[in-house]
This record gives structure tokens, sequence and C-alpha cells, in this order.
């Protein structure tokens, strides 16, 4: 791995994911640190959750608050913009990364400082700004304890919400030990591997930089429509120092995560806690609207604040009538922490910032499915259902991921920047159509058949472990079933025949 | 065309095919269970404890007291103020007042031991208390650079069950920081560890107690 994270713009050219994920279920510390993290947290999340008896209730208010904002999504972006512009901040909009990378940049530049203080954001990380600010000469430190883990280990995030769960504390204090003292203050001598001391060496590495950060940039959990109010949800506390001790502040917001009211928030207050650290309430959350009541005039926040919109692909997305759903995800992962398939093939493999049951559905949706690991996410999957029974906001993961199949396997309509076009079938897939029409013409000749069933029953010591030529591909993940000594059929003739 | 009418034309685009406009159903509970305001405290107090916050229970008599143990068991020697903290909570209390101002720098508030806070209101369902930055709590800062904060929450006047009752009080325009239990990680295996970037420490005195 180079020491460059990687951004959702050059993600295409990661490997399909059943390549990626042979070699992640091959490592045995990997799949242990996942099993382990995996399953402690999504014990505690089901506590949490029975204990709101209205759980059902505030996921169907949930998913339509985030319907009717998608519905009206342009009304309540221009109200939003309004809100934040009459509070003293400034509103931006980006189309793509390019542009949102572009417009940070610029603002960074404007200030005079050359290095910014980062709040953990997926949004971000989507884009690529970190590479983008060092192109421009702006370090940009990640603050969040587990990001600190990514970046230091010249890494990428696995997970959503711990973005180094593929990380044991072994680990985690090799990596302190060999770099933070190429970056700040260094890890103390004899460092050990207690979590409690790991998280020691992070304070007294970030205080520094908190102390001094002139310029922070963040995400949002939600932004309000009606009143302009941001809200960061975290636990360490370094969101509140971003948020709250330099002098300017630039949030890189996703155009989804506007909600109409203040009062909407109560519902997710109560959820998105509960979905992803299983916790009553998450130990900090922050709300500001604007530059607040005083603009900034009282050293309390900082005293200029800037709002980019990014688009990005989400309103591809929303063009999808099925797919649209995606959009409702409020980042809680708790659809990685019960998945099969994420629990063996970790974060990674899905070649995306967002891995799991949402990155299967949503990175298709973002980026478009030309890639060989974008056409690969949907079928990422088992199809088992246990990320919707889970999913906070009940986004149907599963009927997205046959509905993205069907639009990998089929070609067919699909908004690109804001353009309606029809794609062909993806690449390889063309085998498994040729086997369906096969199997058509075979269906429909009964007498043909037949004579191929007890040629085949006649043979069956020959039968290989693997498939030759084009079948190859699937027996490379399965073994090729047994062959029956006599057909179905001859059976049935032989001992029901007589009978109706 | 700029980005703005570009993005804003796409999505009416998108939805144009008339996508259902759901009514937001609000049969969630406004409240869960019913209690008495002793009961509402006695949560309050439980899931503060359950988050690693030191709970202490006191009356309008014993507060001043109260507080001076705790800055006394702490070895503070210095102690932030915001502007309009009752001075007789402070008044047996022997540290250093050191007064919340707009010209403190970050490093400067990080030399003091501890800050005393009011607060907004708490939330007992979630052990959750807010501040909003009125005079009794100061800036966002004070509660968040110093290692050891004591916050004191009037019973039952700025007790509230629940998340819903909670938001219909606290006003938007103003800055709000919500805290549940004192700074915490959970990035290493999953173990939860208190005390990252803000206070290490988090006491929560429960004031009750005739109304001032």
């Amino acid at each position: 791995m180079t020491g460059t994270f990687v951004g959702m713009p050059s993600f295409p050219a990661f490997p399909a994911f059943p390549e990626a994920a042979r070699e992640a279920v091959g490592d045995g510390v990997l799949r242990a640190n996942l099993r382990h993290a995996t399953h402690t947290i999504r014990d505690k999340r089901a506590r949490a959750v029975a204990e709101l008896a209205d759980w059902d209730r505030l996921r169907a208010a949930g998913k339509a608050v985030k319907d009717h904002t998608l519905r009206h999504l342009d009304r309540y972006l221009l109200q939003l913009e309004e809100s934040v512009t009459a509070a003293g901040g400034t509103v931006h909009w980006a189309a793509d990364a390019d542009e949102a990378n572009r417009i940070v940049t610029g603002l960074v530049l404007a200030t005079g400082h050359r290095e910014v203080v980062k709040v953990k954001s997926m949004a971000t990380q989507e884009i690529g700004l970190n590479e983008a600010l060092e192109a421009a000469g702006i370090a940009a430190y990640e603050t969040d304890l587990a990001e600190l883990i990514v970046q230091l280990g010249h890494d990428r995030p696995s997970h959503i919400l711990v973005p180094a769960i593929h990380r044991n504390r072994a680990e985690i204090r090799e990596i302190f030990a060999a770099e933070m003292g190429r970056w700040g203050r260094p890890a103390p001598d004899g460092l050990g591997d207690d979590p409690r001391e790991l998280a020691e060496a992070a304070r007294l590495h970030l205080r520094e930089k908190f102390l001094r950060a002139k310029v922070a940039v963040s995400g949002a959990n939600f932004m309000v429509a009606e009143t302009g109010t941001m809200v960061v949800f975290e636990s360490e506390g370094n969101g509140r120092m971003c948020l709250t001790l330099p002098e300017t502040l630039i949030s890189v917001v996703g155009i989804e995560k506007v909600v109409p009211t203040f009062r909407d928030l109560e519902i997710f207050l109560q959820t998105l806690p509960r979905s992803s650290t299983a916790e009553r309430m998450n130990p900090y959350t922050t709300m500001w609207t604007g530059l607040g009541p005083s603009r900034g005039a009282d050293g309390d926040g900082p005293s200029a604040f800037h709002l980019v919109l990014l688009d990005n692909g989400r309103t591809d997305t929303l063009a999808d009538e099925v797919g649209r759903q995606a959009l409702r995800c409020i980042r809680c992962s708790a659809c990685l922490n019960v998945c099969p398939v994420y629990e063996r093939a970790g974060g990674h493999a899905y070649g995306s910032v967002y891995p799991g049951p949402i990155g299967a559905i949503l990175s298709p949706q973002l980026r478009g499915t030309g890639s060989e690991i974008d056409a690969s996410l949907p079928y990422a999957s088992t199809l088992c259902g246990a990320c919707y029974e889970v999913c906070p906001v009940a986004i149907d993961i599963p009927e997205v991921l046959v509905h993205l199949r069907e639009r990998v396997a089929q070609g067919g309509p699909v908004t690109r920047e804001g353009v309606r076009v029809r794609i062909r079938p993806a690449h390889g897939h063309t085998a498994e159509r040729a086997a369906m029409r096969a199997a058509r013409l075979l269906l429909d000749r009964p007498a043909a058949l037949r004579a191929g069933e007890r040629l085949l029953a006649r043979a069956r010591r020959l039968r290989p472990r693997r498939l030759p030529g084009p079948g190859r591909a699937w027996t490379d993940a399965r073994d090729l079933p047994e062959l029956p000594p006599e057909p179905f059929r001859d059976w049935w003739a032989r001992e029901r025949g007589g009978r109706a | 065309m700029s980005s703005r009418d570009r993005i804003l034309g796409r999505i009416r685009r998108a939805v144009a095919d008339g996508a259902p406009d759901p009514a937001v159903p609000r049969d969630y509970f406004q409240v869960h269970g019913t209690r008495t305001p002793a009961q509402t405290a006695d949560l309050l107090a439980a899931n503060l404890a359950e988050y690693r916050a030191k709970v202490h229970r006191v009356d309008e008599d014993g507060l001043a007291p109260l507080l001076m143990r705790l800055l006394a068991a702490r070895g503070a020697q210095t102690v932030l103020v915001p502007p309009a903290l009752p001075p007789y909570w402070l008044s047996a209390a022997d540290p250093t007042r050191i007064h919340d101002r707009a010209v403190s720098t970050a490093g400067e508030l990080d030399r003091v031991d501890s800050v005393v806070t009011g607060c907004a209101l708490a939330i007992a369902e979630t052990g959750t208390i807010v501040l909003d930055g009125g005079p009794e709590q100061g800036r966002r800062r004070i509660t968040l650079v110093p290692d050891h904060h004591i916050c004191v929450v009037r019973v039952p006047g700025q007790v509230v069950d629940s998340v819903p009752q909670a938001l219909r009080r606290l006003d938007p325009t103003r800055p709000l920081t919500w805290i549940s239990g004192p700074s915490a990680t959970s990035d290493i295996e999953l173990d939860r560890v208190e005390g990252v970037h803000g206070p290490r420490t988090l006491e929560v005195v429960l004031l009750t107690g005739p109304a001032e």
C-alpha cells in the first residue's frame, strides 16, 4: 500500500470484489480483528435498540423524513442556503469532487494558513480532499483516533464508523511508535498496547495541533433547512476542538444530509447513536447555526463559516427510482456489523470509502458501474437481508442489490452527470447470457434434455472438480456439485411411473 | 450555468417521475414511560453514571461546600468561571478564579485545572446534559479544553425526560453542545476508553432545593 490515501476518483483502479475479498479471507489476523469487533458491537446494538419500545415507529418516521426531503430536495437546499447565509455563513455548491476540492483548497489558501485539522468525514474522504490539499501544499491532519491510526499507518479506512477496525492494539502500538514523530509530537518511550495508553498518546500528539489550528474542515451528520443548523455527532472531543477553536470552519456536506425542521432531529438523535455505537447517546454532539447570534464577535466559535454542498453523483442516484433510497443513509454502519460478507472480507475489498452492504449499493450508484470493482459490488452479498433488518431508515438494501445486478447484467437506462443514457451490459456477463440462451434451447427440447442427462449420469465418475472455459469463474469459488447416478425424471418414471 | 443551477436542475429532473411524498408519521413516543420527577432525577443519575460521569446530589445549602470539596480533591489551583455563575456556588472554594474572556487563548485555557458551569437542560432517558452558551455556561471552549468539568443541573427545573422534550426547549440559533458522559473512544478493538480530547473527568451535580 502506498503512503497516499486513495480517494474515490481513483478507486475504479481497484480489483473486482472477488479478487480483493479472496486475499482478505486468507488473512487470519484480519478475520479475527473483524470478527471480534463486529460481534461486540452487534450484540450491544441489539440491547440499545430493544430499550426503545417505539423503535419501529422511529424507524418509519426517519424513513419518511428522508423520503419527503429527497422528494423536495431543491426546495430544502434553497431554504438551507437562505438560513445559513442569514446566520452569517457562506454557501458554495459543488457538482463533483474536483469542484469541491477546488473550492476548499481556495478557501484554505485565502486564509494564508497551510495546515488544517479535520473532523472525520465520509464526504471529504469520498472526494479525496486530503490529497488535493496536499497537492496545494496544505497539510491536513485527521483528528479522530481511528482516522489518525489510518493516516499514520499509510492505510485506508475499512469501516464507516471505526475506520481502523481491521487493526488490533499491537498493530496500533507499532504504528504510533514508528510514525507519530514524523508528524509532530512522538509517542512516549516504552509505549504499551493498552487502549488507555494508546488513547493518551493520541491525546498528547493531537493536542498541540488543536491548540494552534486556525482552519478546520468537517462534514456534518445533518443540516436543518428551517434554521441553518449544522449537526456533528462524535465521541472523543476532537470534533468539538475542530468546530470551536479555529478561526475558519469549512464543512463539506452531501446534499442528501438536509432535513426540513429542527424538530426532525428528535428522530435521528435517538436512532443514530443506538444504531452506530450502540449507545443511548454519543458522548458529544455539536450544533451550530452560521456564526451564531453574536456572529463570532465574542470569540465563541469560528469567525468565518463556509458550507460546501456536494453533489458528486447524488443527483444521479436520486434519478433512479429503486436506487434512490440509498440516499436515506445516515452512515450509522449497523449494516456493516451484521453482514456475513463484510465480516469475512473486510472493508478494503469494497474498493470505496463506503464499504459493506451500504457501500455495495452506494458506490456503484455514485460512481456508475463502468469499472470492474463497481460492476462487481452488487454481487458482494448473500442477500440474507440482515442489513435491511437493522437499518434505522429502512433502506431495502437487498432490493437495490438485485436492481443493480439487473442493471449490470442487462444494461438499461441510467442518469450520469444529469444526463439520461443507456448503458450496455457489463463485460463478463456475456458468457452468463450465452449459458442462459443455451439452457433455454435445451429446456424447450425434452428429448435432447433427457439424452443429455443420461449421458451425464453415466459419465459421472469423470466429473472434474472445476469447469473449464467460461464456466471456470463459477467454480473458482465453489465445488462443482456431484451428479446423481440417474436423472430425476428416470427415477420418477421407475418409482412412481404407474401412479398419478 | 452555475453548479448551483446545475444541481438544482438535476434534482428537479430526477424527481419528475412523481415519486411518492410520504407524510411523516409522528406516532413515536414523546417520552418513554411515566415517571415522577424524583424517578426522572434517579434515571438521569443512573444513566450519567453508566457512562462514567461522577454524579453528586446536594441541596442549596450544601452546594458551596460540595464544590469546594470536589475542587480540593482534584488538587485544582485554578478554576474557569462563566460570566454569570452565581457567586455563592464558589464562595467556599479556594482556587483562583479565571474569568472566561474572548481574548483568552486556547493555550491559556489549557493551563486551567477545572471549570464549573450550569447547563441549559439535562435529559434523563439518555443521560445527557446540554449547554447553549448561556451566561451560566460561557463559551463552548471553556467546557472543552480543561480536563475537569463540574456541571450543575437544577432539579427538577432543568431536567426533561426525553430527547423530543429537550428539542422543544432549546433555541437552535444558539450554539448547542450535548454531553453524555466524559470524552470517550471505542476506536481500538471497540473497547470503550474514557478520556481523549475533551475533559476526561465529568462531574454532574444534581442541585435540589427551593427555586431562586
